[in-house]
């Protein structure tokens, strides 16, 4: 089961078989919009979380033809997500990227990633809007049921 | 949100009494309607903010109020630094500075209904817009520290401007206090490509024609009169200004702790005034104010390069530029008593009323110009600041007309073909990089901006001069 829900609303998960689920989503915030990622690990839910990122800004394909490698360090796992969240943001702005694939690895409170992306092309990914910084309101990354969330909402 | 939750004064103003951590009462302007369609949300907040140490009066709350971060959008609330007062980062929000300028054309509408669909491509050509658009001006190291300094003022001093423009901009165009030194590499990068350029979501540059006048003795001395021609630019202090925000609400967090601050909210990050983080954080801020002084002026200039080409003796004069996401020092009155207070205006304009000695001479006897950014369809309002401003809500008054619905809910319920095809019937050209943004920032996904200047106006914060209808829209 794939949750890549494009506008949806908030997803409770309830089925057991979850616990196997990677997805992301969006829920709503008055002005900006939230972003959430499920996985079996902190990391994969991070990975999810990004894909949530760039459908912020396009739901056009994005093509993994570049790498660029990262690293956050925080002192907790939900400071740690704001931190992956607003490295992110930082890359997209610099490169005027967009990222597609994310390879995350979590050991502590430190991450390294790899992100695949593209330089951004007005015409074909017709970007919505621009994520301005991840923020620590609804800001939570848990473990439910064997299944790991992160999410916040982002200032777009 | 519930009335029943709130203790009413009069018709908009509704106040929620301290209890708890609460240090003052929360106070919200607006009529009965406007608090009912509020989210619950906003009543959390305005509470919260009103827990922060040295916070004076009130957690105050504009009309236009919806759920922020922290701090609700339209949230006003005032620090005294000798009582632990703090400054906030969350506060002041990620796009500092994010602010509104209109400036006088001499043209009549049917001027612009002549060349609207030339002007509207030619404005969409050349303002960059929108995501991954870059600047004609790129900054080296030593531009950047002399724009974070310099705000408006540098960007005249470089040619992106007029001299007369200064004294329309909130701090002459350009904040003192600004420390270059506390702003990262990290945010100078993001700035590097990005001067002169508009940003997305709900940044815009509009022609708009003036459709309604309240006021004749005020918008004469605005230089206003029914038909007349303005251009109006949203917009903030683009990357820099959001890195700024993003690294000192994580230090300001970081921080908390060791300052003993119980925060109820971790978007509440904040950091006594009189500290060293404090300190480092309202220079950076400053100087972010400074970037979105200059961008706006930039914009400002390349609006006037368009204008010259359609109308060679066109003469677009600056009649005001605010700012709505900031923390100044000013001097207000409490109790009788003069104090400098740090105010926040997170989502709100400063309103000064007549007679403030920050105004320039041809505005000082009527107040300062309020620009009220409504939506695509539904048009904007220019008011003043009214004389009750100062002990209403230090001098503060609403923004725009707020968001109703969530662009989520809003992407679900239009699509921006649709959108830009309807108000291409009603003689509105909108262009966009992105027809998804079109339909996140659709008309009726904005509250009624009507009924939030009513508001305004029926509370005391600012009175209506001219009701604004848009021709053109560019949207980032």
């Amino acid at each position: 089961m794939i949750l890549q829900q494009h506008g949806a609303e908030r997803h409770d998960i309830k089925d057991p078989r979850a616990v196997s689920c990677t997805g992301w989503e969006h829920f709503p915030h008055d002005a900006d919009v939230g972003v959430r990622g499920f996985g079996t690990s902190p990391a994969e839910a991070f990975e999810q979380a990004a894909l949530a990122l760039t459908a912020v800004v396009t739901h056009a394909e994005v093509r993994p033809l570049i790498a660029v490698q990262v690293t956050c360090d925080a002192p907790d796992l939900e400071l740690l997500f704001v931190d992956w969240l607003n490295t992110l943001i930082y890359e997209m702005a610099v490169r005027r990227m967009l990222f597609a694939r994310f390879d995350v690895k979590i050991e502590g409170t430190r991450l390294e990633a790899t992100l695949w992306g593209e330089t951004i092309d007005v015409a074909r990914h017709a970007p919505a809007c621009e994520p301005k910084g991840a923020t620590y309101t609804a800001l939570r990354v848990a473990q439910t049921e064997g299944l790991w969330s992160a999410g916040c909402v982002v200032d777009v | 949100m519930d009335t029943n939750r709130f203790t009413r004064v009069d018709a908009t103003t509704w106040r929620i009494e301290p209890r708890g951590a609460m240090r003052v009462p929360a106070i919200i302007y607006a009529d009965a309607k406007l608090i009912r369609d509020m989210d619950d949300k906003v009543y959390e907040q305005a509470a919260n903010v009103a827990t922060l140490p040295g916070i004076v009066q009130a957690s105050y709350v504009m009309p236009d109020a919806h759920w922020g971060y922290g701090f609700p959008i339209g949230g006003v609330a005032a620090f005294d630094p000798d009582q632990g007062g703090v400054v906030s980062a969350g506060g002041v929000g990620f796009d500092i500075s994010c602010g509104v300028r209109t400036m006088l054309t001499g043209l009549k509408i049917s001027h612009v209904l002549a060349v609207q669909k030339s002007l509207a491509d030619s404005l969409f050509r050349q303002i960059p817009a929108g995501v991954g658009s870059t600047g004609a001006i790129t900054l080296d190291e030593i531009d950047t520290d002399a724009m974070l300094v310099g705000g408006a003022y540098w960007a005249i001093e470089h040619g992106w401007g007029e001299a007369r423009d200064l004294e329309r901009i909130e701090e002459a165009g350009k904040m003192a206090g600004a420390k270059p030194a506390y702003v990262s590499d990290r945010a100078r990068e993001r700035q590097r490509r990005e001067m002169g350029t508009l940003g997305s979501g709900n940044h815009y540059l509009e022609v708009q024609g003036i459709g309604e006048i309240f006021d004749a003795e005020v918008a004469e001395a605005f230089g206003l009169s029914t038909d007349d021609i303005v251009v109006t630019i949203h917009c903030g202090s683009r990357g820099l200004g959001h890195q700024i925000g993003t690294e000192f609400l994580k230090e300001m967090l970081l921080a908390g702790n060791a300052f003993g601050i119980d925060l109820i909210d971790r978007e509440l990050a904040c950091a006594p005034i009189n500290s060293e983080v404090g300190q480092r954080y309202l220079g950076a801020m400053r100087a972010g104010i400074n970037c979105a002084l200059a961008n706006r002026e930039i914009l400002g200039h390349y609006a006037r390069r368009i204008f010259a080409h359609y109308f060679p003796n066109c003469d677009l004069r600056l009649l005001f530029d605010v700012s709505h996401n900031t923390c100044k020092i000013e001097s207000h009155a409490v109790q009788g008593k003069q104090r400098e207070l740090f105010v926040h205006r997170k989502g709100a304009t400063r309103a000064f009323g007549p007679g403030h000695a920050s105004l320039p001479d041809a505005l000082r006897p009527f107040g300062q110009p309020v620009l009220i950014g409504g939506s695509m369809g539904t048009g904007s309002y220019i008011l003043v600041g009214a004389p009750t401003a100062e002990t209403k809500a230090f001098a503060s008054a609403c923004h725009g007309a707020g968001r109703a619905l969530s662009r989520h809910a809003a992407l679900k319920q239009w699509s921006g073909r649709k959108v830009v095809d309807d108000l291409a019937e009603r003689g509105i050209i909108i262009k966009s990089p992105s027809l998804r943004g079109v339909a996140e920032e659709a008309p009726d996904a904005y509250k009624d901006v009507t009924a939030v200047v009513n508001a305004a106006e029926q509370a005391g914060l600012a009175r209506r001069v001219a009701r604004l209808r848009p021709l053109i829209c560019i949207k980032g």
